[in-house]
């Protein structure tokens, strides 16, 4: 009975629970529900994933209103995988947020950190299940809206003027793709994402659906940091609240590359998208500059959270280049790689969001001595930076390995020795870290910090592990990847 | 010029949106930009709403008395996409006014400058 609402019920959870939470204004009992909605959210997520696996798709008409003219809820086993890495990472951070939000919040704005906390989760969740074009929209801007408070309550000044950077940037995607929207509504007539993906052929070589194509494209390539347009993201990261830079790190971007998936391949289809235009040399070119870039810029930050958001752009750029790519094995790359960036970036900002709560900002010279005071936690980034290198056994072996595979199935030697290449620099950057971690002493003596509470300690090694775990038992992600990538690959036939 | 005059809600929608993102990129000043950024949004009202009209055309009320009726659906569209703008300029404002305390400017050069020094 309640298995038929799931999919509305993911969405509509955190956002009474936002409303609730910012009613009530007790710090407190916001982290309580925000914990047991996010644990909820980890179960319903698991139901309906495994739901999608068995019906392939489902489908749930908002107020019983037929599409396409009522709003549409459609998932399969795409955006149920989307959902599932949200709700596990929400999940982790609802558990580590207490002691973390207690010491980079103040007290008069906890429970309203809270309330946008949920209310971002909302606008992601939604943005994944919703089969309605304008939907996707006001989800983009509920997240969006919130993400910049949550940005803006760094405790640093700098993290007002990367929130309001990043509140440019962001409309000006959700405007671009809001006027994509526009456009193809003016052609087709419909807002549905399975009608336009019917609809389109019939109008498919005529401007307007190019212009489309293109304000959707490059609208949520600034959402999703595509170099060149990843501008915002290393300040907004750098200098947010740890749980913010967490919850950010690993969903938000993974959400507008879903976004990028389901239009380009779903409602334009293959053909228009990848045959009428130079779309995969564009990619390709992009994806690989990002990589490159993003690793050379991370090896030069003395800031470890804005070292490791320009290792965000490049990590990115290996989604963007399974996309690119765009064969079964690319895309199944493109799709691993969504979840375990999403994993290990959790990973690696919580134990970050650790060594904060004793030093405040995270600087390289914090790190020195961090091996004798926080043991666990030096264990958990050297393995979760091993796994952004790629080192077999990881997650980040399983990625770049398919990626590889597909760049040599098109006989493109050249771009696996590229891949290749960029992961000796992702070793530099993260070699950086850990030599300062274990191998430069100590300055100063004090024993002034330990190990952070076992509640901040716990999900970190919880996430650390399943860099571990999904490296070496890859049936989950890989077989859910592949079906996603058979369904986006199938869909313009 | 036929083309022009039939065309003009268009050239509306183009002209307020090359002004709305040219703001935005080119001033300095952090309250001019959140004006150009409105600008621009609501070009995109222009674009909905414009092609939504039927000439001709009638409120969406079914009546015996009218057979052309104009398309509703871009108004209620709009309509949320109007919130989204109000929400997004207040807050930005709202920022804007963070920052003039913490850093004593609004202008973006002065802002990086400080920055850099620290």
């Amino acid at each position: 009975m309640i298995s038929q609402h799931l999919i509305i019920l993911v969405v509509v959870i955190p956002l009474l629970a936002s409303t609730l939470v910012a009613l009530v204004r007790r710090p407190l009992f916001a982290w309580y529900m925000t914990l047991a909605v996010s644990l909820t959210e980890f179960v319903m997520a698991a139901l309906l994933l495994q739901k999608t696996l068995v019906e392939k798709v489902i489908s749930y008409p908002i107020g019983s209103w037929a599409p396409p003219l009522g709003i549409e809820y459609r998932v399969d086993a795409l955006n149920a995988f989307v959902v599932m890495l949200i709700a596990t990472i929400g999940a982790a951070i609802a558990i580590y947020a207490k002691r973390s939000v207690e010491r980079e919040i103040a007290e008069e704005n906890r429970s309203s950190y809270y309330a946008l906390y949920l209310l971002c989760y909302t606008g992601l969740v939604g943005m994944a299940v919703t089969g309605d074009a304008f939907n996707i929209f006001v989800f983009m801007e509920i997240a969006s809206l919130s993400s910049y408070v949550l940005i803006a309550l760094g405790r640093n000044r700098r993290a007002l003027y990367a929130a309001y950077q990043y509140l440019i940037i962001g409309t000006v995607g959700a405007t671009f793709f809001v006027i994509g929207i526009g456009f193809l509504y003016l052609m087709t007539g419909t807002l549905n994402l399975a009608d336009l993906a019917q609809r389109l052929p019939a109008v498919a070589g005529k401007a307007p659906v190019y212009v489309g194509l293109a304000f959707i494209t490059v609208g949520l390539c600034l959402k999703l940091a595509l170099f060149p347009l990843h501008l915002w993201l290393p300040n907004a990261y750098a200098f947010a609240p740890s749980v913010t830079t967490i919850f950010l790190a690993a969903t938000a971007t993974k959400v507008a590359i879903y976004l990028l998936l389901r239009f380009t391949f779903v409602v334009f289809g293959p053909s228009m998208a990848f045959h009428d235009l130079a779309f995969p040399a564009i990619w390709i070119a992009l994806s690989v500059a990002g990589i490159f870039y993003g690793s050379v810029a991370a090896i030069f930050q003395d800031n470890v959270k804005r070292a490791l958001a320009y290792s965000s752009v490049a990590q990115i750029g290996y989604i963007t280049l399974g996309i690119g790519i765009a064969t079964k094995t690319g895309l199944t790359g493109a799709v691993v790689h969504l979840f375990n960036h999403g994993i290990m970036k959790a990973a690696l900002f919580m134990l970050l969001g650790s060594i904060a709560l004793r030093a405040g900002a995270v600087m390289m010279s914090e790190l020195p001595g961090l091996a004798r005071r926080m043991p666990l936690t030096a264990i958990g980034i050297v393995i979760a930076g091993l796994s952004m290198v790629g080192v077999p056994g990881t997650v980040g072996f399983v990625s770049k390995w398919y990626l590889i595979l597909a760049s040599l199935e098109h006989g493109w030697w050249w771009l696996a020795a590229l891949i290749v290449a960029s992961s000796i620099l992702s070793l530099i950057y993260m070699w950086r870290i850990i030599e300062a971690i274990y191998a430069k002493p100590e300055q100063n003596q004090q024993d002034k910090n330990g190990e952070p509470p076992l509640s901040m300690l716990a999900p970190s090694l919880v996430m650390v592990a399943a860099c571990v775990y999904f490296g070496i038992d890859t049936r989950l992600p890989v077989s859910v990847a592949a079906i996603a990538a058979e369904m986006l690959l199938g869909a313009g036939r | 010029m036929h083309t022009l005059a039939a065309q003009f809600s268009n050239w509306g929608t183009v002209v307020l949106m090359m002004i709305g993102l040219y703001v935005v990129v080119a001033r300095g000043n952090l309250i001019k930009k959140l004006v150009g950024l409105s600008i621009f949004q609501t070009s995109v009202y222009l674009l909905y709403i414009g092609p939504g009209k039927v000439l001709g055309g009638t409120a969406a009320i079914i009546s015996p008395n009218f057979t052309v009726y104009s398309n509703p659906l871009p108004h209620v569209l709009i309509l949320t996409a109007i919130v989204v703008g109000v929400a997004t300029l207040a807050l930005g404002l709202a920022l804007v006014i963070r920052i003039n305390a913490a850093y004593g400017s609004i202008e973006e050069d002065e802002i990086i400058e400080q920055e850099r020094d620290e």
